[in-house]
Formats: structure tokens, sequence, C-alpha cells
């Protein structure tokens, strides 16, 4: 390397000298990016280490003196305490469900999100079925798809109901992964 | 072999890319390469990596005046390397600085600001305005003490610009005072503004460094080579140095044992509560320290702060700017050589000055300490209990070991000692009027008040008027006569009125000593010490005419007798000069609440949850 390097020197053979040179100047750069690279991608693949809360959260939703007899569902928001990154709620909506309530029978619980996309699906009081305004599912009162031509995997997701103090009426709420067959928490 | 070869004469022939890595790559270094040409490369770096941090960064920060600092928390504390990544961004910000110094330094010493690339040095100082400008914003986005405090007197500082000074300030911070908009335009001149323009500048200043070739410093000692690989292996050994040096910081409280590691975060940015100890980031010191200097105000009047903070430091940028124009003349380099040392030297001067002055000074450390101390407790809260959404100095406030104090400086401190001081480490100069309230209820604080040679003192009742009272003249009558049986049941009422109180501090102590507690009750009660004859002990007494001792320094009779010692079942109409607190409005529930708790060293975490 000590005599003049002014010629063509990427066509030159690569002698030992350079090529310990330019070995050396890479693996110094990427020890130098390691670092900062390193902690990037950390904290961007934080979320992976959140987990799924698989309990369910159990939320008074209304009193039987409140929910008529007459098998008609009824929408009711979810609040409870959330937290959402730094911040913990002490009540805010985290969901909604459809209660129903038919003499004798016990009540049922069915969360309103369609187990398809993910869209909050209506009651369709003159069709007397759950309808999905985003991809046109549709669902029987009691959740079970009732058109063969729905997009939705499976049925709305039925929530435990626990009715307690004689009047209160309690509900294990849980979201799903939405786009599966089976019912598997989110 | 041959596929890759064929599949990369395809890009090329598409893109031309080799042509390009040939220009970038095999640029002449005439005279070798040489360790005084790695600062500009060293920068690039730095600029990598700070565009890099603060885009991931970027992906965890929430710009609004509640959730600012908590995000920042958040990254800090509960995110994956968040500390690390914080830290490195702080750190090569601050080193970004340093070799932007040494690049100058560099750059004007070789001459190599001269024709004909006085543009490309004018590109450099733009840059440097940039990084100054970053630094300024950045300083501010963590939304805590220091930096809400630091900022606010560089904004102030736009108000003194004459005729549109207001205006500029309020375009600036985004209203009449600080809050969201403050953020999110700090937020977008740090994350958009000055990158973007840096960005642009950059390629411009090495577009013109390579078209006007590597300015050689004379004399060239060996023959010229290539970019890559000499040049290279010496920017890439400057560039790893830099981020050990940075790395170095960054773990620097952990490698000492002084803290956490990675970027400082103090408590939460609180309006009502200046940091007196707010400092800028250190290399605005001198900038700080120049605008203390009383000569500017004897000088110019009240247009000292406009000459001092606007004046002076653009005749020196526009010097610094006009040196390829000065170096022209004949003296003009040596002139601006010896103004850049004269300016870093005036620099490093008041630097040092103000850093000695506030060492010198006890309140600063204090200020600090303080700071510390809240940070550091506000850290357990926040993971314990998550942050309100109204943000963490709601929760400070809700945190008697925090807030308990200081409401003791502000409504007992003018009659009540704390240990001696304020509550909050200060001693105080006015006479104590009332009793020192520090350990009260246990059984060390009653044993002293027992005292015959205490109970006279300003620490109990010698600055209120029951020092002329019954309790007091018992006390210095009949204890100095007590026979060693007396004084084994004095010991005993000390220990049973003490367990009325439940301190925490004594919970081991006083489930050990039941049995003695229990004899305490009963001297009580059976008047074997003439308690019960002004005091009530549980149960009813309407004739008592002393404060009621069951449950003394309980959680509850604290509350009450702070909301309202006129009450008959505490001093009554006899109250010297205790305020009634709840019932005159001066505190609320919650924050006599939190007087109660930490006079009684309650310091477990009760936020209302759900």
């Amino acid at each position: 390397m000590e005599e003049k390097c002014s010629c063509d020197c990427k066509s030159a053979p690569p002698d030992r000298r350079g090529f310990l040179k330019r070995f050396s100047a890479g693996l110094l750069g990427a020890l130098a990016v390691l670092g900062p690279i390193g902690a990037s991608l950390a904290v961007l693949l934080d979320p992976l280490r959140r987990k799924v809360e698989t309990s369910g959260t159990l939320v008074q939703v209304t009193t039987l003196t409140s929910l008529p007899e007459d098998g008609i569902p009824r929408k009711f928001p979810i609040v409870s305490s959330r937290v959402d990154a730094w911040n913990r709620s002490p009540a805010v909506p985290i969901g909604a469900i459809y209660l129903r309530r038919q003499k004798g029978k016990p009540i049922q619980a069915l969360n309103v999100v369609c187990p398809h996309a993910g869209c909050f699906v209506d009651y369709a009081a003159g069709k007397n079925n759950f309808l999905c305004p985003c991809h046109n599912s549709t669902f029987a009162l009691d959740g079970t798809i009732n058109d063969p031509n729905s997009p939705s995997p499976r049925g709305l997701d039925e929530l435990t109901v626990e009715v307690r103090n004689e009047n209160e009426i309690w509900v294990k709420f849980q979201n799903y992964r939405a786009g599966v067959t089976g019912k598997v928490p989110a | 072999m041959k596929k890759a070869d064929a599949f990369l004469s395809w890009i090329d022939s598409r893109t031309g890319y080799k042509k390009l890595l040939n220009e970038a790559l095999y640029e002449n270094v005439p005279g070798g390469a040489r360790w005084r040409y790695v600062w500009g490369s060293t920068l690039t770096f730095t600029f990598f990596v700070q565009i890099i941090t603060g885009i991931i960064l970027w992906m965890a920060y929430s710009p609004n005046s509640h959730g600012a600092w908590e995000s920042v928390f958040y990254i800090q504390n509960q995110m994956w390397g968040g500390w690390l990544l914080r830290g490195i961004h702080h750190f090569t910000g601050q080193a970004m600085t340093i070799l932007l110094v040494l690049h100058l330094l560099q750059v004007v010493i070789d001459g190599a600001y001269k024709a004909p690339r006085e543009v490309n040095y004018w590109f450099g100082i733009v840059l440097l305005v940039c990084v100054l400008g970053l630094s300024l914003t950045g300083y501010l986005l963590p939304w805590d003490q220091k930096g809400y405090w630091a900022s606010k007197v560089a904004t102030n500082i736009i108000a003194v610009v004459p005729f549109i000074g207001p205006a500029l300030q309020k375009v600036f911070i985004g209203g009449n005072d600080y809050g969201h908009l403050t953020l999110t335009r700090f937020f977008a001149i740090h994350a958009g503004v000055l990158p973007g323009l840096m960005i642009v500048f950059t390629a411009l200043h090495i577009y013109l460094f390579r078209k006007h070739g590597l300015h050689a410093k004379a004399p060239k000692r060996r023959p010229d080579v290539k970019f890559w690989p000499d040049q290279v292996l010496m920017d890439a050994v400057a560039c790893l140095a830099v981020m050990t040096v940075v790395l170095f910081f960054v773990l620097k409280p952990r490698l000492f044992g002084t803290g956490m590691p990675g970027a400082d975060l103090g408590p939460p940015a609180n309006p009502t509560e200046a940091y007196s100890a707010a400092r800028p980031e250190w290399y605005f010191m001198f900038l700080f320290q120049f605008l203390k200097a009383g000569w500017l105000v004897k000088v110019f009047g009240h247009y000292g702060e406009l000459v001092g903070a606007i004046i002076i430091p653009g005749i020196a940028m526009a010097i610094l700017a006009g040196m390829p124009i000065i170096g022209r003349w004949k003296l003009g380099h040596r002139f601006n050589l010896g103004f850049l040392a004269a300016m870093f030297a005036g620099a490093g001067l008041l630097t040092y000055l103000s850093y000695a002055e506030d060492r010198g000074k006890p309140e600063f450390a204090a200020s600090v300490k303080q700071a510390e101390h809240e940070s550091e407790r506000l850290r357990h809260l926040a993971v314990a209990k998550g942050i309100p959404p109204e943000g963490a100095v709601a929760l400070m406030k809700r945190d008697a070991l925090l807030e308990g104090p200081k409401l003791f400086v502000k409504n007992c401190a003018s009659c009540h000692r704390y240990g001696g001081e304020d509550g909050m480490g200060s001693k105080l100069t006015d006479a104590q009027t009332a009793p020192d309230l520090k350990g009260f209820a246990s059984r060390e604080w009653l044993a002293a008040f027992l005292d015959p040679k205490q109970i006279a003192t300003s620490n109990f009742y010698g600055g209120t008027r029951f020092a002329a009272t019954k309790m007091v003249k018992f006390v210095q009558k009949n204890v100095p006569a007590y026979t060693p049986e007396q004084h084994q049941q004095l010991k005993q009422v000390i220990a049973a009125v003490s367990a009325e109180a439940a301190l925490p501090a004594q919970r081991v102590l006083d489930s050990a000593d039941a049995a003695l507690i229990a004899t305490g009750r009963n001297v009580i009660t059976n008047e074997a010490m003439n308690c019960t004859e002004c005091h009530q002990f549980r149960k009813e007494d309407e004739n008592a005419i002393a404060p009621d001792l069951t449950g003394f320094g309980s959680r509850e009779w604290l509350i009450a007798i702070i909301a309202d010692a006129k009450h008959p079942r505490f001093y009554g109409r006899r109250n010297d000069r205790m305020p009634s607190f709840a019932e005159q409005n001066i505190l609320t529930r919650e924050q006599i609440g939190l007087l109660a708790d930490w006079l009684r060293g309650d310091f477990e975490i009760k936020i209302a949850e759900r």
C-alpha cells in the first residue's frame, strides 16, 4: 500500500491488508450501530410482550328488574377499569353486549362484535335477527349463523352470565379473535 | 455467482447505482487518510442514530400536557430497552453538539472555509443552528419540571425582540401559556421541521464537499488514497468511539451505583410549583450565566436582556457566518482563530462560573434532591398503580408522602415544626409556637411530652396558652415526685396511649407489648394516674375538658382534630390559635387525610381504585 494508489484501486487484486481494512471498517461500523439499532428494535417489538387477558372481566351490566322477559335483545355498554399503556382509567367503556331474557330460560349474553371482521352487529327488529352492517353476516337471536352465505366463520360469541344478589346481572366480558372458527381470546 | 452478477447488472442498468457507489466510496483523499477528517462522518453517523432512535421514540411518545411526561415515563420504565433507547437519543444529541464544535474548529483551523468552499461553510452554519434548535425543542418534550421551567425562560427571551417579540413568542408556544399546543408545536419542530431541514442541508453539504473535494491539510504527508476503505476505517473507529462514550454516559448511573441508567426524567411539569433548580442543557449554560451578568442591566438598562440574549449572541453568530469573508483579509484568518478561541474560552468560563454558583447554593442542592425524591416515589406509584387519565401530577397530589410535607409547610409550619424543620428539610427563623409533630403519638414523642423538663419547651406546649394550664403543671409537679412504681405505670400509660394511634412504625412493637398495653389501659381507666380526670378514654365522659385519648393519634383522630380543633372532643373553647381547617374551608377532607397519613408515617399507596 506504500506505492502510489492513484491507479484504479477497485480493479487491483485485494491484498491481505486491504481485506483486513475493509473487514475492520465494516465490523467497527456495525458495532457502532449495534446499540441504537438494538434498543430501537426492542422498543419496536415491545407490544409482543403484552399478554392477552384471557380470564375475562366480570362486570355488573344491569338488573333483572330493568330487563324485560320478552326475548328481545338489548344492547348494554360494558364499563370497566382499563389499562391503556401508561394510563389506568377507573371506569371507561370497553365494549358492548346484547342481553336477552326469555321466560323460564337462562339469560343470554352475546358480544356485539361480529366474529368475521370485528364490526358491531345491529339488531334488526323487523327481521328478528342480527345483521352485520359491514359484510352482511346475519345471525339468529341465539347468536348462531342463520344464513349459509354469511362470511362470518362462527356465530356471535356467547359470554357467561351470573345473577348475583337475586337481581344483579353480571357478565364475564371477553373479546375473541376475529376471522377464525374457534373462540380464541383476544 | 454468475446469476448474482447478472442480477446486479440488471439493477445497475436500471438505476446506475454502481456509478453512485463508486463516487461515494472512491472519493480521493489527498495526502492520505487522517484522523482530523473524521468529524464530518461522525456527525453524519450521529444524525443517522438520532433519526432511527427518534422515529422509534416517536412511536411511543404522546405530545400533550397530560400524556407527554406519562408516555416518556412509560418508555423509560415499562418498555423493553426503553431506557436505553431514550438514553442513546439524549446523549447522542449532546454528542452532536460537541462534534459540531470540533468539526467547526477543524474547518476553521485548517482554513477549509475559504474560497471556493464559503457556501458549504454556510450550509454547515445552518446545520449548527438546526442542531441547537433540536436540542432546545427536545429539552421540553419530556414535560418534566426541569424542561418545563428551563424552556419557559428560553421562550420568554423571545418576547424581548423589539416590536414583534410578544407575537413571535405567542406563535412559537402556540398560545398565551404553555399547554397542549406548546408540545405539539415543539414536537413538530423537533421531529419534522428541523430534521427535514437537516436532511436537505446535509445532502447539500455533502454534495458541495464532494464537488470541491476534501480540503487537505498541508503538508501532505502521504500519497493519496481512496475514501474506502482507508478513511472509512478511521471514520468507523471514530463513530464507534462516539457511541462508546454515549453508552458510557447512558450506563454511568448504573456503573457508579447512583441511580437508574439512561437519561434523567424529573418530576412532571407542574405550573403551580416552580422548580428553582431548572437549568438549560449544559451547553446553553453559558448563555444562562451571561444573562445573569449585572453589567448588562447597568449599561443597557431595561434593554439589558435584549442585548444579552439577542444582540450579542446575534453579533457572534454574524461574525461566525462572516468568517469566509473576513478570511480574505490579510490578518482575517488569524482574527477568525482568535475570535473562536475567545468565544470558546468565554463560554467555557461562563459555564464554569454557572456551575460553581449553583454548587455554592444549598437551595439548589435541596431543590435537586427534592426532585429526585419525587421522581423516585412517583416511579413506584406509577408502576404500582398506573397513572390516572388526568396525568401524573394528579397522582402525586394524592400521595401522602409527596403531598403531606407540602401541605405541612403551607398550613402548619408557621406554628408547628417537624423535627425542628418545616417538613421539607428547611430550618425556619420565626419562633415556634406549637408542638413539634415529628413522631407524633409515638412512645418517644409521648415520653418527651410527659417529661417535666420538656413539656414547657417550645417543642411542646411552651409556645402555646397551654403552658400555664393544668397539663403542664401536672407534669411538672407530679412526675418528678413519682415512685419507681409510678414511673412504671407512666410507661404503661404511654404504651397504651401510643397504641391507640396504631402507627405503622410501631406495629411490631405494639403487638409484642400487648400485655403492657392492656395494663396501661387499665391504669388509665382506673384513674391511678389521674388521666381521666380531664381526658376521656374509651368511654363517653361529658365532663372531659381535655383532648380525647380514645384513638389518640389514629388517622380518624388526626383528621378530626385538624378539621376542627375547637370541637369539644379536643380543645373546645380552650383552643389556642389552631384553625379549624375543614370548617373554615382551608383544606379539603382529602388534603387533611394526606396530612394525617404523612404525620403518622403511613405511606401505603392509597389511591382510590376503580
